[in-house]
């Protein structure tokens, strides 16, 4: 009876244990597949220029069709791919036509490789290459979502649609969006291709790469989609205020706000008695900025004293400055714990990036900051371990010390034996 | 020995198994050293790939990008970071440099070592570099230090490597990199007294708000710890050094005694009495 009993319980546990399996992280899992998938818009280059024949003999589009065909057969199964094509559709010679054409090739979403391999066969080299607008639209295809956007720009000619500056589009794109990159894949050796490239990846934390050959070209498309299918942390976006008695109250996390030249940003921690604070900031180089520069996190009272700072320098190509700082708040002398709140503590930060004047002042700096606030605050009461010595003086001054104090005790001891002799 | 072997190759994928980041970025996790060496690099301190000290992780990538790789260092050690960059056959003359930054991504000073080099421009009739190897032996990580201070602490480190001084034509050229942090282990003569309360490792504070749940599925901002763990701080050798000095302090305590307590009674009392 008892054994069937336990027979029975043992079979319900297990059915439980193993639906409870099945069913839960199911669903959780899609959850977070539809709500934190990494977004991938690749942006290709199909302008008339794409037909010359200089990538391992073969045109720059069939380089390209190549490379993407790999590209589409390594994608990760949890990527949200699309492709968006510039100048692949007017081919005539009015600027204002050519310079808005762009078109959604394959939507941002789940990727069925044949449809988009389909697609991308169409393609044939066309017209202008109106990189700005086409950069606008691709942050418009993957808008929504919380995990990483990335965006890879293929294009084989600087934009030909002044006077909108791509670089600037980029800088404002990543501005609104956050989480968001773009890569850039110049196909032509071309100094002003190349400074166009950089710049546009620059302003967003990307990178440029100059590709040559096709394998090249599908290897790092490849490490781009990869890269943006790796886990993040993204951030969370804030805005510090101009001084400390607006400035939102932050708990630990990582955060981002963006900073203009000459202003300071105001956040609030609050510390209880026993913990730690640890903040840390990074202030980006997003554009063309003066060769020397700095950073200063100063973590004050509400009333204004300064407890801590962290300061950083530097010169020369950067793409950010960091520093951070630490202030451990000691337990409270109070036998009340009730009555131990918690400080607020005010951080402010401030940098020193300045820039040329043509340089664009909005919007302002990327700035990054992570706030921890662990238990325990670190304390030492002496800088030697428990007060423990080590190396030859040690060894040497405890052997004298004890020889000594053996001189003396013998001594004594003779001495009494005698007085007590004598007596 | 063999136990440590076993044990240890335990502990690492008992590590694999627990964060998900690290299991998913190498595609087959393994208890050797080489396999699951990282073959990218981050382009960001948020985004910087994880690496293992005496692992060697390679990345390519292109001239002008930021690579970002981190490293768990502990109390007593002395990291070395050295890393080498393979240079394209045709390039202009670049200088490449490594930056260390800590947990709290505070700039660390290199003691020594060629932090910054300058390649010279190669695929010319003269030759010239076709790599250039950079190294910084960083300060000797101590348990504690106070607030105020930049000193090395326990956590996590970041190895930023960029060319910081290059041509326009070079921008963008293909380039491989490989980094490798090695540690001296300092001992007891770092040991200070106190320790922090969690090593500075970034994101400390958002998992321990959010507990073991909710940070396991979520991406970390750091994850590796050093093969054995966060060392607790207390053992030193100073715990020998000093023990060693008390007994021969006694020693020397008995022999002191014996010379001036002679051997038996005193000489000036008389036998018999």
């Amino acid at each position: 009876m008892i054994r069937t009993q336990r027979l029975t319980a043992g079979v319900c546990a297990l059915l439980a244990a193993l639906t409870a399996g099945i069913a839960f992280p199911a669903g959780a899992v899609a959850d977070e597949t539809t709500a934190t998938a990494p977004k991938v818009d690749l942006v290709i280059d199909v302008s008339g220029s794409m037909r010359a024949n200089d990538m391992d003999g073969q045109s720059r589009m069939a380089a390209a069709k190549q490379a993407f065909n790999e590209v589409l057969d390594a994608t990760p199964e949890e990527v949200q791919l699309g492709i968006r094509t510039l100048g692949a559709n007017y081919p005539g010679d009015d600027r204002k036509t050519g310079c808005k054409d762009t078109a959604q090739l394959y939507p941002v979403g789940p990727l069925d490789r044949t449809e988009a391999k389909t697609a991308v066969a169409t393609l044939t080299p066309t017209g202008w290459t109106p990189i700005g607008p086409a950069l606008l639209k691709a942050a418009e295809d993957l808008d929504g979502g919380e995990g990483s956007k990335r965006i890879v720009l293929i294009s084989d000619g600087e934009d030909t649609c002044a006077p909108l500056d791509p670089c600037e589009v980029a800088r404002e794109i990543a501005a609104k969006g956050i989480g968001l990159t773009i890569d850039t894949l110049g196909l032509v050796p071309n100094t002003k291709l190349r400074r166009q490239l950089s710049c546009i990846a620059e302003a967003t934390g990307g990178t440029f790469t100059s590709v040559e050959h096709t394998d090249e070209l599908a290897d790092k498309v490849n490490q781009l989609v990869d890269r943006a299918a790796d886990p993040v942390v993204t951030p969370v976006a804030t805005t510090g205020a101009e001084q400390c008695a607006k400035a939102p109250t932050l708990k630990s996390g990582l955060y981002t706000d963006r900073e203009e030249f000459g202003q300071q940003r105001w956040y609030r921690v609050d510390v209880e008695p026993g913990q730690e604070l640890r903040a840390s900031v990074s202030v980006s180089a997003d554009r063309a900025v003066s060769p020397s520069y700095g950073v200063l996190l100063r973590a004050e009272t509400a009333r204004g004293r300064e407890i801590v700072r962290g300061e950083a320098a530097g010169n020369g190509r950067t793409d950010v400055i960091s520093t951070g700082l630490r202030y451990p708040k000691a337990q409270s002398d109070d036998e009340d714990e009730d009555t131990a709140t918690a400080e607020t503590v005010c951080l402010q930060v401030t940098h020193s990036f300045s820039a040329g004047s043509g340089v664009q002042a909005t919007p302002g700096l990327p700035l990054e900051l992570t706030v921890d606030v662990v238990d325990g605050p670190s304390q030492s009461s002496d800088v030697a371990s428990f007060g423990l010595g080590r190396g030859w003086w040690l060894l040497g001054a405890l052997i004298l010390a004890g020889f000594l104090a053996g001189l003396v005790w013998g001594w004594l001891s003779r001495w009494r034996v005698a007085v007590w002799r004598t007596n | 020995m063999r136990i440590t072997r076993v044990l240890s190759a335990t502990a690492l994928m008992l590590g694999l198994a627990v964060t998900p980041a690290v299991a998913d970025s190498s595609p087959s996790p393994s208890p050797s050293e080489d396999s699951g060496a990282p073959t990218q690099a981050g382009t960001s301190f948020r985004t910087a790939t994880e690496i293992e000290q005496g692992q060697t992780a390679t990345a390519s990538a292109s001239t002008g990008d930021y690579l970002y790789w981190s490293f768990p260092a502990d109390a007593g050690q002395r990291p070395t970071v050295k890393a080498t960059v393979k240079l394209p056959d045709t390039h202009a003359a670049e200088t490449w440099q490594i930056d260390v930054y800590d947990g709290l991504r505070r700039r660390q000073a290199c003691q020594y070592g060629a932090q910054t080099r300058t390649a010279a421009a190669g695929g010319t009739p003269s030759g010239g570099a076709s790599s250039v190897e950079l190294a910084c032996v960083l300060r000797t990580v101590h348990a504690w230090s106070e607030p105020w201070a930049n000193d090395p602490l326990p956590g996590t480190y970041y190895i930023r490597l960029t060319v910081v001084n290059l041509a326009t034509s070079d921008l963008g050229l293909p380039v491989d990199a490989e980094v490798r942090v090695d540690s001296e282990d300092i001992g007891g003569a770092a040991a200070v007294d106190g320790s922090l309360a969690q090593p500075l490792v970034p994101g400390a504070g958002a998992i321990s708000q959010g507990g073991e749940e909710e940070s396991t599925k979520e991406a970390l901002l750091a994850s590796l710890e050093p093969s054995g763990g966060w060392a607790s701080g207390w053992w030193s050798d100073r715990w020998v050094w000093t023990g060693i000095g008390g007994m021969l302090a006694a020693l020397a305590g008995v022999g002191g005694y014996a010379l001036t307590r002679g051997a038996g009674r005193p000489t000036r009392v008389p036998p018999g009495a």
